[in-house]
């Protein structure tokens, strides 16, 4: 063995540390691959050593492995050992390499659970936060819930480093378990008024990252966001706080109007850009979501506007960019006010950095109008041929044909502009978006009906030169182009100049190296072609000319026959065989021009890319139910669905159909028409949209302005967008000049001013008159379409599921689970189906039990009320906006009760129903709140809050310890988590005694260990869920003295029974130092961990507390002695248990009776229920009238039960046990309880 | 959020990664090597704000990083962080590396991976912004440093011993040590 030691020790020193492995990867430079490869085998052989420092370090070079690209998951396991050290060297290690390379399908997580458990609860801080740092990497859905708890309880932590990891971790839980977010949210919500900073910024944080993803649900905490803004110093505070106020405005505009006077004096006062800069977007966000409402902010606006351009034209590059992001942000309501910069944002687009050019671009989109789209436009081509990386001049291109399609092309004035614009852009090389450029040309083709004449001219010299575009269509996305040109060409091939050179050059052998679905169309539509050609042809005496047409689609056409595209192929040959016939026919004189063109008759109308989806299911027609009932195996199979498939139609839809509508078909058309209307770019002599689809006819009564002269049709070549942008200014010129005329002298005089600058003049929209009137046909949607806009969010969001209601109160079956509980669960999942159900229903019995003891409340408390409402009145004033934010918090009961503190937690309660009713009858502070909210305005929680603090000042002196206390319940609480609220014994509760309750007095489980001048202890025992053989005992130390007490050593003398856990290395007989020093007036908490063997006895341990008492003069030693007395009870741990469960122990009969009765006792029912629950770790099954059934479970899985009956003083207990020992002092020990009071 | 901390050297190596979110090994590299890409074309006097890295997380992403000497800093976060707050982050960041390195090069990157991880552990947690005050950073990395050294560290003694012993003659040392950890570690085996 020593031997072993010693190979060990030598081996490590001849290990590679990490050091040694960097400096050998850089001194094989050559063969770096190679030297990895034996440096891993090296390590491979470290990992098998029994030393855990060899392990670690070989874990340590793994991580470094592991960001040179190196799969190390194959140590998985190592690592998961070298966590689990209890070095913190070796420890911190191990979850360093967790943390980089597990994950949620790594399976050896499952092992580490219990291992971060323990990280998680120990006395060493930094354990803890080690443990907490690597989780927050790895958390799996499985990790989430079993340490959900344990993280819950680290909240509260007294140290701050622990509290503010616990907190941030939180959101990854909540991410991977969102059930764990209601029960956990009050404490979340109590950290944002934590003492720490760091804390308090980790709640912001995390509640930040919450309501960004739904923001509704935390409007309620507006309020307290106010307060922190306003007082907080800390910018990143701040900053997180004014970035969640911008995605809450929008839901709450009145939280908006509070917030621009605040934001403004911030943005005057700050110095800091960063906070400057995350004001005015806030400012923005409040402005955007005022702005249906109240238009008087244009102060505020300015404000920001000009704060913006001194950022953009501050040299510093990052505020320039980020002034344009937030300029682009502004935009979008207030386009007026940024428009007046649009010199400075032009100028920005010359910029050398590409990141503030986009961003520049971006802004373009919503600064164009009628005037200066073409400029614009023309500037942003010119940047096109300049930009040389391909991403840039592609998001330029894809920038050019927003801006110019937005909506609804609005500011297209002339469309052969246009038209030549896309034609210009054709011949970007390279590019990857020619499918949108195609796109374009169609939508503009088909929608822009004045234009088709133009467009097929350009896309006709298109086709004719494609092949100098074809030598690198392939590869690049250009090529779909020729898709729409043909596709063009094809369709309104009457407006073709000369058709037939057009199908010749559709024709071509070149075609055949495009892609399938482009050769397609192509061959479609020299079909539609040859139509048109055989129709010009056919009036002609001559009939060879047509013969010859024919002739040469035979001998083109088994080119695309051959295509290895089947959509080419299949085509090509119906259209081959279809023009062999025809040939035939012509060869015999017979005229055919009209019958092949009805081929191709009729219109396509442009529809709707949303329009399947959005066509209505018809009343009672349920997709998902069958139309025929599945077929069963009987004989007529073959004929019956036949018949039943006709019946069943007729009866479905058609009748459906006509029995829904006329009126409200009538209605809907008559709303219809009212929005055609309104709509400039609808037709509106047509009767109905329908119809203008349908007849093409309608298109000769648009009324299309003659097309101006000056404008050639026909552009030789390929066009010049350019131009177009001369005649446009001519066209406006010539437009001003008559209308100048017409204007008086004086007015004359102005606008000839104006006339010279025009570019930048601030010339109105309406002057500007389109070149062409253009009917844009709108695409067609399905009648009743619905006006739904919700199809764009992705259901697989991970925080969809994080959208909870966090201000209804707790309901049990919430709880967060406790590890121990779920053997318990299984057994009793027939109950459980229930829960949720019962939750729902409960809610208004709530309510209605509420307002009752409301009435006879008011009258006790007028007097309290009254002064109460006074003050209240004055707060009204100053916060009268965000109370109804806060209507939900009043209805927190659950939150209350705890907030108050020395309030008896009632583990009895077997709903969130009681544990209101006693919140509510413990803090009439709490009922007055909510009274008054009732009758009159619902009341803010500060107000709460503040009563809440005073009373606590009444205990001031107990005020440390009651928040240990309060820690303490939260964590019995979730012992609960799956109680049962069984329906009947609710009702019983419900109508029987719920009035005649009283408020609670007061419980504490701490009882006094021992107290002298300097020092008092009180302490607590609950069992260890997670170890049967563990009890932890929880003392408060609490200084009375003036000095300062420091180097605390609690030692207790073990029993054979009974010891105390000491960490490894330290003797029997040695004391645990108390991990804090205590000033004066000052108290704090320990635990420490017992073992016990049997636990059926009570048992006591005598101990001494050390101290050292330090004051300026002098420091004494001095000690205190105690005994720990562990009773039985302590072993107990609240259990839930269902009724039908229980019934079935109790039948079993494997229990073991004895009976207690009590006399003179003088408190009501419920009174001793929740001591028996509180004091004994009971949890109640059922409750008739006075009588009770409970259960309990001990550590070491004993059942108890007991039935409680009580009749005027007497009070008499059954009890089941499996252990009759253990059940006899259970029962004395309950006999004691009751004794002492 | 944060999604990813980068740290890589003006030829692409990487010093220091850190993924909030999983990647495979391929994937990480990729993204770095993408994410260099991008960042070492741009010159030091443009925005230290980059959209458009296609790898990870898309639209609503944003790289924002800081060019030290030979180092890149790289944070790619979303649009809950403030920009202007993530660049004063990574100078926090580097001036605490500065601290406890003092005077902060690559070669201390390169040799302390680890220890660069363990600082930014008390910077950023899980993605989220831990601490931004530098003096406690230093105190608790400081803390956490003493704790180790009282275990005596991962290397620290051996280590140094290693440095001497590797150039030494093989045969002699173990001897040495040999008759050394007996005398140790004989006394307290005994009791087996």
């Amino acid at each position: 063995m020593a031997l072993k030691i010693v190979k060990g020790s030598i081996d490590r020193m001849f290990d590679k540390n990490l050091q040694d492995l960097v400096r050998g990867i850089r001194n094989h430079k050559e063969d770096e691959a190679k030297y990895i490869s034996t440096c891993i085998d090296e390590i491979k052989q470290e990992l098998k050593q029994d030393n855990i420092a060899v392990k670690a370090n070989a874990v340590c070079k793994l991580t470094y492995l592991q960001m040179l690209g190196y799969d190390v998951s194959w140590a998985a396991f190592n690592i998961v050992e070298v966590m689990s050290s209890s070095k913190f060297t070796y420890k911190r290690i191990g979850y360093l390499a967790a943390s980089q390379c597990f994950h949620e399908s790594t399976d050896v997580i499952m092992l580490t659970t219990n291992q971060i458990r323990k990280d998680l609860s120990s006395p060493n801080q930094y354990d803890t936060g080690v443990a907490l740092t690597g989780l927050s990497c790895f958390v799996t859905p499985d990790l989430a819930r079993d340490l959900a708890n344990d993280i819950m309880t680290l909240m509260s932590h007294t140290k701050p480093y622990i509290r503010k990891k616990a907190v941030l971790i939180m959101y990854k839980v909540f991410l991977k378990y969102p059930e764990s977010l209601r029960p956990a949210f009050p404490r979340l919500k109590e950290k944002l008024e934590d003492p720490d900073p760091g804390v308090q910024s980790a709640a912001v944080n995390v509640i930040c990252e919450l309501a960004r993803r739904n923001p509704k649900n935390y409007l309620s905490l507006a309020p307290l966001f106010f307060k922190l803004m306003t007082s907080s110093t800390n910018n990143w505070v701040l900053i997180k706080i004014i970035k969640l106020f911008g995605a809450l405005t929008p839901l709450e505009p009145r939280l908006g109007k509070k917030l621009i006077e605040p934001l403004t004096n911030l943005i005057h006062s700050t110095s800091a850009m960063s906070l400057l800069y995350e004001c005015v977007n806030t400012v923005i966000a409040v402005l955007i979501s005022l702005s249906s409402g109240m238009p008087n902010h244009s102060a505020s606006i300015q404000l920001c506007v000009q704060k913006l351009r001194i950022l953009i034209e501050d040299s510093d590059q990052n505020l320039k960019y980020l002034g344009l992001l937030a300029m682009s942000k502004i935009l979008k309501t207030h386009p007026k006010s940024v428009q007046s910069h649009k010199d400075l944002i032009l100028q920005c687009l010359d910029d050398k950095d590409e990141s503030i050019r986009l961003r520049a671009l971006d802004l373009l989109y919503g600064m164009v109008s009628k005037k200066n789209l073409m400029e614009i436009v023309k500037k942003l081509m010119l940047h096109v041929d300049k930009a040389e990386g391909t991403t840039y001049r592609d998001e330029l291109l894809t920038k050019i044909i927003d801006i110019c399609s937005q909506s609804n092309y609005q500011y297209i004035t002339n469309f052969e502009w246009y038209i030549s614009i896309l034609v210009e852009l054709t011949r970007l090389e390279g590019t990857r978006h020619g499918h949108l450029i195609a796109s374009q040309m169609l939508d503009v083709a088909i929608r822009v009906k004045a234009i088709r004449a133009f467009a097929v001219a350009q896309m006709a010299t298109l086709l004719d030169n494609a092949h100098l575009l074809t030598g690198n269509m392939q590869r690049n996305g250009i090529c779909e182009v020729s898709y729409a040109a043909a596709w063009i060409c094809g369709e309104f091939s009457e407006h073709l100049e000369n058709p037939m050179q057009t199908l010749e050059a559709m024709l071509r052998p070149k075609v055949a190296t495009l892609p399938g679905h482009i050769q397609a169309v192509y061959v479609q539509n020299a079909a539609k072609l040859f139509a048109t050609v055989l129709k010009s042809q056919e009036g002609n005496t001559d009939s060879t000319a047509a013969q010859e047409t024919s002739q040469l689609m035979i001998e083109r056409l088994p080119l695309f026959v051959q295509s290895a595209n089947l959509e080419v192929q299949e085509r090509a040959s119906c259209i081959l065989q279809l023009v062999k016939y025809i040939q035939k026919l012509q060869q015999k004189d017979v005229e055919v021009a009209e019958e092949v063109s009805a081929l191709f008759a009729g219109e396509l109308n442009p529809v709707a890319p949303k329009a399947q989806k959005k066509v209505p299911v018809p009343e009672g027609l349920d997709l998902d139910a069958w139309i025929n009932e599945p077929p069963s195996e009987s004989e007529s199979e073959d004929e019956q669905p036949k018949a039943i498939f006709t019946k069943e139609e007729t009866k479905h839809s058609r009748p459906r159909h006509i029995e829904v509508d006329e009126k409200e078909l009538a209605r809907r058309r008559e709303a219809r028409k009212q929005e055609q209307a309104n709509n400039p770019f609808y037709i509106k002599a047509s009767p109905s949209s329908q119809k203008v689809y349908q007849d093409t006819p309608g298109v000769e009564h648009i009324p299309v302005v003659q097309i101006d002269l000056s404008v050639p049709l026909k552009v030789p070549g390929l066009p010049m967008s350019d131009q177009y942008v001369k005649l446009e200014e001519e066209r406006r010129q010539k437009e001003r000049a008559e209308k100048k005329k017409k204007e008086k002298k004086k007015r004359k005089e102005k606008r000839s001013g104006r006339g010279k600058k025009h570019d930048s003049g601030p010339e109105s929209e309406e002057d500007i008159t389109p070149a062409h009137m253009v009917d844009i046909v709108t695409e067609e949607m399905p009648e009743n379409a619905l006006p739904s806009d919700d199809d764009d969010k992705d259901p697989n969001d991970p925080h969809k599921a994080l959208d909870i209601d966090l201000d209804k109160p707790l309901a049990d079956s919430e709880k967060l689970p406790v590890r121990s509980h779920r053997a318990v669960e299984a057994a009793k999942s027939p109950g459980e189906d229930g829960d949720a159900e019962t939750v729902a229903t409960q809610q208004p019995k709530k309510k209605s039990g509420k307002d009752k003891r409301d009435d006879k409340k008011k009258d006790k408390d007028k007097e309290r009320k009254k002064s109460k409402d006074e003050k209240k009145k004055k707060k009204h004033k100053h916060e009268e906006k965000e109370e109804d934010l806060l209507r939900g918090e009043v209805h927190e009961p659950v939150v209350q009760s705890e907030g108050i503190s020395q309030v008896a937690e009632l583990p009895t309660s077997t709903s969130a129903e009681e544990a209101a009713t006693v919140a509510a009858a413990e803090a009439p502070v709490a009922e007055v709140v909510s009274g008054a909210a009732q009758d009159s305005e619902p009341d803010e929680p500060k107000d709460t809050e503040m009563e809440e603090t005073k009373s606590s000042k009444h205990k001031k002196k107990k005020q440390k310890k009651e928040k240990e206390e309060k820690e303490k319940k939260k964590k019995k609480r979730h012992h609960h988590h799956h109680r049962h609220s069984d329906g009947g014994g609710e009702e019983s509760v419900q109508n029987g005694t719920v009035e005649e309750e009283e408020p609670l007095p007061s419980m504490s489980n701490y009882c006094l260990l021992a107290e002298n001048s300097y020092i008092k202890m009180v302490y607590d025992i609950q069992g260890n869920l997670q170890d049967g053989s563990q009890v932890v005992v929880s003392v408060i130390f609490e200084n009375k003295c003036d000095s300062f007490l420091k180097s605390m050593e609690f030692n207790v003398l073990d029993s054979l029974n009974s010891k105390l856990q000491r960490p490894e290395g330290s003797g029997p007989h040695d004391g645990l130092t108390v991990p804090f020093q205590l000033p004066p007036g000052v108290s704090n908490e320990a635990r420490f961990v017992f073992t016990v063997q049997s636990i059926v006895m009570p048992q006591k341990l005598k101990g001494t507390l050390t101290f050292i008492v330090k004051n300026e003069e002098s420091s004494t030693h001095e000690k205190l002695d105690f005994k720990l007395h562990f009773t039985c009870t302590s072993y107990l741990i609240t259990t839930p248990c269902y009724s039908d469960a229980y019934a079935k122990l109790l039948e079993s009969g494997d229990l073991k009776g004895s009976s207690l009765k009590l006399e003179g006792v003088n408190m009501p029912f419920h009174h001793l229920l929740a001591r028996i629950c509180f004091h004994h770790h009971f949890s109640v099954v059922e409750r008739i009238d006075s009588c009770s059934s409970m259960y309990s479970r001990s550590i070491q899985g004993h059942h108890v039960c007991l039935l409680v009956k009580s009749s005027g003083q007497t009070v008499s207990i059954d009890a089941k046990c499996d252990e009759p020992t253990m059940l006899g002092n259970v029962l004395d020990e309950i006999k004691q309880t009751f004794s002492q009071c | 959020m944060i999604k990813a901390i980068l740290i890589f050297n003006n030829h692409g190596k990487p010093r220091l990664i850190r993924f909030y979110q999983y990647f495979t090994e391929d994937m990480q590299q990729q993204i770095i090597r993408e994410t260099f890409h991008l960042v070492s074309k741009r010159d030091d006097n443009v925005c230290n704000f980059l959209e458009g890295g296609s790898l990870i997380g898309g639209s609503d992403y944003k790289l924002i990083y800081r060019h030290y000497a030979t180092l890149y800093f790289v944070f790619c976060v979303d649009s809950s962080e403030s920009e202007l707050g993530i660049l004063d982050l990574i100078q926090v960041f580097v001036e605490t590396l500065d601290k406890c390195f003092e005077n902060v090069c690559e070669l201390d990157l390169i040799f302390h991976m680890d220890k660069v991880h363990y600082i930014l552990q008390e910077v950023v947690m899980g993605g989220m912004v831990l601490e931004t005050n530098m003096n406690e950073i230093v105190a608790q990395v400081e803390v956490q440093n003493r704790m180790e050294k009282s275990e005596g560290g991962l290397s620290a003694a051996p280590a140094r011993a290693v440095s001497a012993v590797k150039n030494m003659n093989l045969p002699e040392i173990p001897r040495n040590i040999n008759i050394g950890d007996i005398n140790i570690k004989v006394p307290s085996l005994s009791p087996f």
